[in-house]
């Protein structure tokens, strides 16, 4: 293989770097062009073999996980109290089979779980946000609000989500209104503050052309403030959901109604282990494709 | 003499946690329209902090700065700033960035398809027609600096002001910016203060170089006259008496009389 010729063309699979060398040396004046094609055609394959190992690559090694984590799972179930993946697998088969069947208000298809608790997080997480981001440029533009927000910030926020339940079960006087304000006031704070902190790291170079420009307070907010802070701010959202995530299921523990959260209660009550495994499936492949999808979209706004 | 912009007894004192800070006192200078005027000094000395009081920017704590017989109160777009770090905002277009501006001064007065030639105009003043569509982060410096300097030049302000706009670049990309402005400049009459450090760069530049004495309490040490003819060639400026002498006297102003005490 080594004693290839510089015109002829190149064999994809020798892609040692002595070749390449030695065609980069040798004069040949006779077919410049086509030489310099052939070593373009050799370079551009030796980027396809290795993208293509790179992929090989970044694909083995996530399945390598799954299997280690399968094996563990399956060395753990012969221990006897928790049900294997096969036998988990065929729950599931069962339990999808027929996602949206009704058999009164508490028994529904898993379709309807899924979709009762991302609506309360909807619910919730979209008034968090509809107030929270808002507040947090208020409170990120005048150093007043900042102020005067901060202590009772500092004092709510550390606060477990779940001890904000029996006030919403008071005030509201239901289990799926408290549910929400409960998700509403956990993942607020990921959002006013996130918000904050991009107003107040916008350069003062950006105001400063505002300033010289004298534009209109709207311009100012549309041009400037605005797409300056929507980093910020899409990261305080991802993190906001991921929070409501983490709430919704532990309160509909508690409150019960359709919803993976309660799912999990009841199958624990039923003893039907295998369908809390199958629910703890869903609820990390859920907040997986949430966070996703809210990294892509905060990709879409990253100027460089 | 046509006093356009007028600085009459300017200071600016800083209040900073150790106290207050006196970075300039005394500060009188007459600019006249179409005149360009080139600020240097040792670093620190308050090169930025005059620049931004005629800006508006900052006002100062004693004294008064005027343009065309009006008091300074405030920014405003009759003033275009190049400032030191281009400026531009990351998530416009080159294009977007300049009509921002043109927008800004020109709306009440133009049609839409006016303010895009205009904008379009500037972007060809400074070579860039082919980048209008991407964003900063997309070309090189001394692209970033001339849609700076186009930002500021399309709002036909009365008075350019450059914080070192070329003072980032390498120094074939800063002959060819300095050539380039020297051509706009000659083209639309403005009127320029520039700050720069650079000595070939105050001199070749300017009609007069305004020489900073260092701070703190910097102010105003002296004034050259450059009596040189436009255009100006790079190349003959090398050995022309004239020009080498200048030169010579700023660097003697900078390294003998104001040699910083460090
Ligand atoms: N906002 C401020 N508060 C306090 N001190 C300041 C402030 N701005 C500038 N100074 C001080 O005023 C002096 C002059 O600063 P200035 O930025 O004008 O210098 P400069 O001549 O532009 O320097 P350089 O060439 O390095 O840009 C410095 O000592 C600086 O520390
Ligand atoms: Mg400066």
């Amino acid at each position: 293989m080594m004693t290839a010729t510089i015109s002829a063309t190149p064999d994809p699979v020798d892609t040692s770097p002595e070749k390449t060398a030695a065609s980069a040396v040798v004069p040949h004046p006779a077919a410049p062009t086509r030489n310099a094609a052939a070593e373009q055609a050799a370079a551009n394959l030796r980027i396809a073999v290795r993208r293509r190992r790179e992929i090989a690559a970044r694909i083995a090694a996530p399945l390598l996980g799954l299997l280690v984590f399968l094996t563990i799972w399956f060395a753990v179930s012969q221990m006897g109290s928790i049900p294997g993946p096969a036998k988990t697998w065929e729950a599931a088969k069962v339990v999808f089979s027929d996602p949206f069947y009704k058999n009164g208000p508490n028994d529904q298809g898993i379709g309807w779980k899924i979709g009762g608790s991302l609506s309360r997080v909807a619910m919730g997480f979209g008034l968090a946000a509809l107030i929270g981001i808002p507040l947090g440029f208020i409170i990120g533009r005048f150093l007043f609000m900042r102020n005067m927000a901060e202590p009772v910030i500092s004092l709510l926020r550390p606060v477990s989500p779940l001890a904000w339940l029996p006030i919403g079960l008071l005030v509201f006087k239901g289990a799926d209104p408290a549910a929400i304000w409960t998700i509403f006031i956990s993942s607020i704070w990921p959002m006013v503050i996130n918000t904050a902190v991009g107003v107040q790291r916008i350069p003062q170079d950006y105001l400063n052309v505002a300033r010289v420009l004298k534009l209109s307070e709207w311009k100012v907010f549309s041009k400037i403030l605005f797409p300056a802070v929507l980093p910020y701010m899409l990261t305080g959202v991802r993190l906001a959901i991921g929070v409501a995530w983490l709430v919704i299921v532990a309160a509909e523990m508690l409150t019960g109604g359709v919803g993976l959260g309660f799912w999990v209660w009841d199958e624990w009550n039923n003893l039907k282990v295998e369908n809390i495994i199958i629910a703890i499936f869903v609820i990390g492949i859920i907040g997986l494709l949430l966070e996703y999808s809210l990294l892509l979209l905060a990709r879409r706004w990253q100027y460089d | 003499m046509d006093r356009y912009l007028n600085i009459d007894q300017a200071g600016m004192i800083f209040e900073t946690r150790k106290g207050a800070f006196t970075a300039l006192r005394d500060i009188n200078l007459t600019i006249q329209k179409g005149e360009f005027v080139t600020l240097i000094g040792h670093s620190g000395c308050g090169k930025s902090t005059l620049l931004n009081l005629i800006a508006g920017l900052s006002t100062p704590t004693s004294g008064y700065l005027f343009l065309s017989e009006r008091q300074i109160t405030g920014p405003g777009p009759d003033r275009g700033v190049v400032f030191q770090n281009h400026s531009l905002l990351p998530w416009l277009t080159c294009f977007e960035n300049i009509h921002l501006a043109v927008e800004r001064v020109f709306a009440e007065k133009e049609s839409k398809a006016q303010l895009r030639e205009r904008t379009q105009k500037a972007l060809e003043m400074v070579g860039l027609t082919q980048a209008a569509d991407k964003r900063p982060h997309e070309i090189s410096g001394g692209m970033k600096q001339r849609v700076g300097i186009a930002r500021a030049l399309a709002m036909e302000p009365k008075v350019l002001l450059m914080d070192e706009p070329f003072g980032a670049l390498d120094a074939l990309t800063r002959a060819r910016l300095q050539d380039e402005l020297m051509r706009i400049v000659a083209a639309t009459g403005s009127t320029v203060v520039m700050v720069t450090h650079d000595v070939d760069e105050a001199v070749l530049l300017a009609d007069r170089v305004v020489m900073m004495t260092n701070g703190p309490a910097a102010t105003i040490g002296e004034i050259l006259s450059i009596d040189l003819p436009r255009p100006r060639e790079r190349l003959a400026m090398a050995s022309e008496p004239r020009y080498l002498a200048a030169r010579k006297a700023v660097l003697e102003f900078l390294y003998q009389k104001q040699l910083k005490a460090a």
